[in-house]
């Protein structure tokens, strides 16, 4: 047993964080927040490096990957609050022509929800009489699709759920590095227990989250996928959470970063049934 | 990332199976909770069917992923936890293993694998808890001997124990780190009063040990003259490492037996329990994970289980606590009846976040040695 990234595997993390680095930093980030839209240099980019081809078979033109590499790259993803339907197109890829080249969008109906419809070449699932509606979450526009939830792919489920890690990851390291410098009555906040305690938690959340992502990506087992789902559901919104309480009036407004992992963390915690389905899944696991 | 294990420890786990299989059923039935001879008669004659095995050194010498799987299949098979050899096979042996001379280890390391010695913990006292760098058991010089004088609180299995790990202060003027050494104290050695207390489970797993001009030979000392708070923080990343490994796969055992419960009495019907217990699931699971994931960083990085333990231990109390109170959810009226399953485990899982370093002491750890947070005091 080796339960820890293998070389490659840190490579090929800290290749897809270098990317994103460069090409998604904060500035782009804004830029996105004020200029909503796809960026489609970034998506053919994207498909470029593999990102949506990752687990396509090499003999067919894919990287041969397999889920822990594509859980890592999904974590990045979530950790850089990456817009755009990243796992729509990735799970089209091989499929969809252009798709994993980033040549063509794909957008996916789920749980009466479609992410990024209007922006979407290929539309997968019924998205007849979807109409707009004014999302919560500035970087990802939404459509309301009627009809009634399926059974959440597992692949899509597990992919969110790394997303989430990533996320959760940001608001741990911002919520630190905000109680490390901002400074009250004569020292930093972080040196208060009742900030340092929230920090403490922040991170015991993102560690007991990836230990379960990783291990389910390595299992593939639907109930390792539901127990990952809702312990990074739960790092991304309550970290989001204290995080933001960690910034004071700063992470109430509309500058601070804060905000968008929270509404990121919402969106994506409606996806693959919501919560409710991996929980009944979960109980149902207990007694079969 | 490999969950796979090698032939070599597959080939372990087959073997320890077996041998299991085979043991078991020939063991003299468990002792009630208040017999303290006989559970340490019986928890020494396990320690002993494991040295004749060949399994009695798996918390010392075998690889992480080794004791990984001993502790799993243990478990899983319904075997003895280590109970009164806790502290021998967990914190003063390990210790003394790594801090020891060799006359030492000679000395005592052997009669605690071989189930004939039981070791108790004399850290904690009155005014020394969560701040047990102030401990004021004192200890003097007089010839080979040192005379010890003070009290300990909350010792675990002092009743029954051969042996006390015991830190006192050797040097009041120093810093309060730099003062403390660490001594073997020989349990009957005149001097010594051992005065039960009484937990909120009604049994008496604790006690104070009260120290009155106790002579201890400078030969038990186990590192140098002052320097026991280091040697000791050896011994607590032990507790708070693999400890709890069998306790684990025990929770995720006894979720699905309070399913299968809650399917007879009816309180599966409820969605807000039956979502409950799916979330106790998810939780399970990952501490699981988390576990192999710190056994394989202890394997590549090397040697004792460090702060990482921490977030584990945080995040386990916990959740062993919400799994008892799940558990009283589905017994409804009867989890007020002291004998039905579940309600005195309820009771004992109160302890989980105190002992052993509380959680809000876990949450300072995490914080400053982990996260770099500013140290309070
Ligand atoms: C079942 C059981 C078995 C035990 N067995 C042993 C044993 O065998 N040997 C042994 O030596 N000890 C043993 N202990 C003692 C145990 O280690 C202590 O109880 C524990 O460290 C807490 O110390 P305390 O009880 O003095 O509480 P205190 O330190 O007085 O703490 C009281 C409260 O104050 C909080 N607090 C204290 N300091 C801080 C701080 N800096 N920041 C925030 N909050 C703080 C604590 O979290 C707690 O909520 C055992 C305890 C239990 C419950």
């Amino acid at each position: 047993m080796r339960f820890q990234l293998t070389e490659d595997q840190r490579a090929l993390r800290d290749g897809v964080r270098g990317l994103l680095v460069r090409r998604f930093d904060r500035d782009a980030l804004w830029a996105a927040v004020a200029e909503p839209g796809l960026d489609r240099a970034l998506w053919r980019e994207l498909g470029a490096a593999g990102f949506f081809a990752l687990r396509v078979p090499e003999a067919e033109g894919g990287v041969g990957l397999g889920l822990p590499e594509a859980v890592l790259a999904f974590e990045e993803a979530g950790r850089a609050l990456l817009p755009g339907p990243l796992l729509a197109t990735h799970l089209a890829a091989g499929t969809v022509a252009g798709a994993a080249t980033g040549e063509t969008v794909v957008a996916a109906v789920d749980g009466g929800l479609v992410e990024w419809l209007a922006e979407a070449d290929v539309v997968r699932g019924d998205a007849a009489g979807a109409v707009p509606l004014r999302s919560v979450d500035p970087l990802t526009p939404l459509h309301r699709a009627p009809g009634a939830a399926g059974v959440a792919d597992p692949v899509a489920v597990l992919l969110t759920a790394a997303e989430q890690l990533g996320t959760a990851t940001r608001a741990c390291e911002l919520a630190v590095q905000h109680a490390r410098t901002r400074e009250q009555f004569g020292q930093p906040i972080g040196g208060f227990q009742a900030v340092k305690h929230l920090c403490a938690e922040l991170l015991a959340r993102v560690e007991v989250a990836r230990a379960a992502v990783y291990a389910a990506a390595v299992t593939g087992d639907r109930a390792d996928i539901a127990a990952a789902r809702l312990l990074s559901d739960e790092a991304a919104v309550r970290g989001a959470r204290d995080c933001l309480q960690v910034h004071g009036g700063m992470g109430f407004t509309w500058e601070s970063e804060v905000h968008l992992l929270l509404k990121r963390a919402w969106v994506r915690a409606q996806r693959g049934g919501g919560v409710t389905q991996s929980e009944e899944l979960l109980a149902a696991d207990l007694v079969a | 990332m490999d969950l796979s294990y090698t032939a070599e420890e597959a080939d372990f786990r087959a073997r320890l199976r077996e041998w299991l299989r085979k043991t078991l059923p020939s063991l003299p039935p468990k002792p009630s909770p208040d017999d303290w001879p006989a559970r340490r008669a019986y928890d020494l004659g396990w320690q002993r069917t494991l040295y004749d095995a060949g399994y009695a050194d798996v918390h010392w010498d075998a690889s992480p992923t080794m004791r990984l799987i001993f502790l799993e299949e243990t478990e899983k098979a319904g075997a003895p936890y280590v109970g009164a050899n806790f502290v021998g096979l967990l914190h003063a042996g390990p210790t003394i293993a790594a801090e020891g001379t060799d006359g030492q280890r000679a000395r005592w390391l052997p009669p605690i694998l071989r189930g004939d010695e039981v070791w108790c913990q004399g850290f904690s006292e009155p005014d020394a808890g969560s701040d047990l760098a102030a401990l004021r058991t004192r200890a003097w010089r007089d010839g080979d001997d040192y005379v010890v004088n003070g009290s300990k609180i909350w010792t675990s299995h002092a009743e029954v124990a051969d042996w006390c790990e015991l830190l006192v202060r050797t040097d009041p003027d120093a810093p309060k780190h730099r003062g403390i050494t660490w001594l073997a104290l020989p349990m009957d050695a005149p001097g010594i009063t051992v005065r039960p207390l009484r937990t909120l489970a009604g049994s008496a797993e604790f006690a104070e040990v009260f120290l009155d001009e106790v002579r201890v030979p400078v030969a038990n000392r186990v590192g140098d003259e002052n320097d026991g708070w280091r040697v000791t923080m050896v011994t607590l990343s032990f507790e708070r490492g693999t400890a709890f490994v069998g306790e684990v796969v025990a929770c995720r055992r006894v979720l699905r037996e309070l399913a299968a419960e809650a399917r007879k009495n009816g309180r599966w019907d409820d969605p807000a329990l039956r979502r409950w217990l799916g979330r106790l699931n998810a939780e399970f699971r990952a501490l699981w994970r988390l576990t192999q994931w710190n056994v394989s960083a202890a394997e590549t990085g090397g040697g004792v289980p460090g702060v990482a333990g921490s977030v584990f231990k945080l995040r386990y109390s916990h959740a062993r606590q919400e799994l008892y109170d799940a558990a009283a959810d589905v017994l409804g009226p009867e989890a007020l009846d002291l004998d039905r399953p579940w309600v005195p485990d309820r009771l004992s899982s109160l302890s989980y976040t105190i002992a052993a370093g509380t959680s809000q002491i876990q949450r300072n750890i995490v914080a400053e040695r982990i996260l770099g947070l500013p140290k309070g005091r």
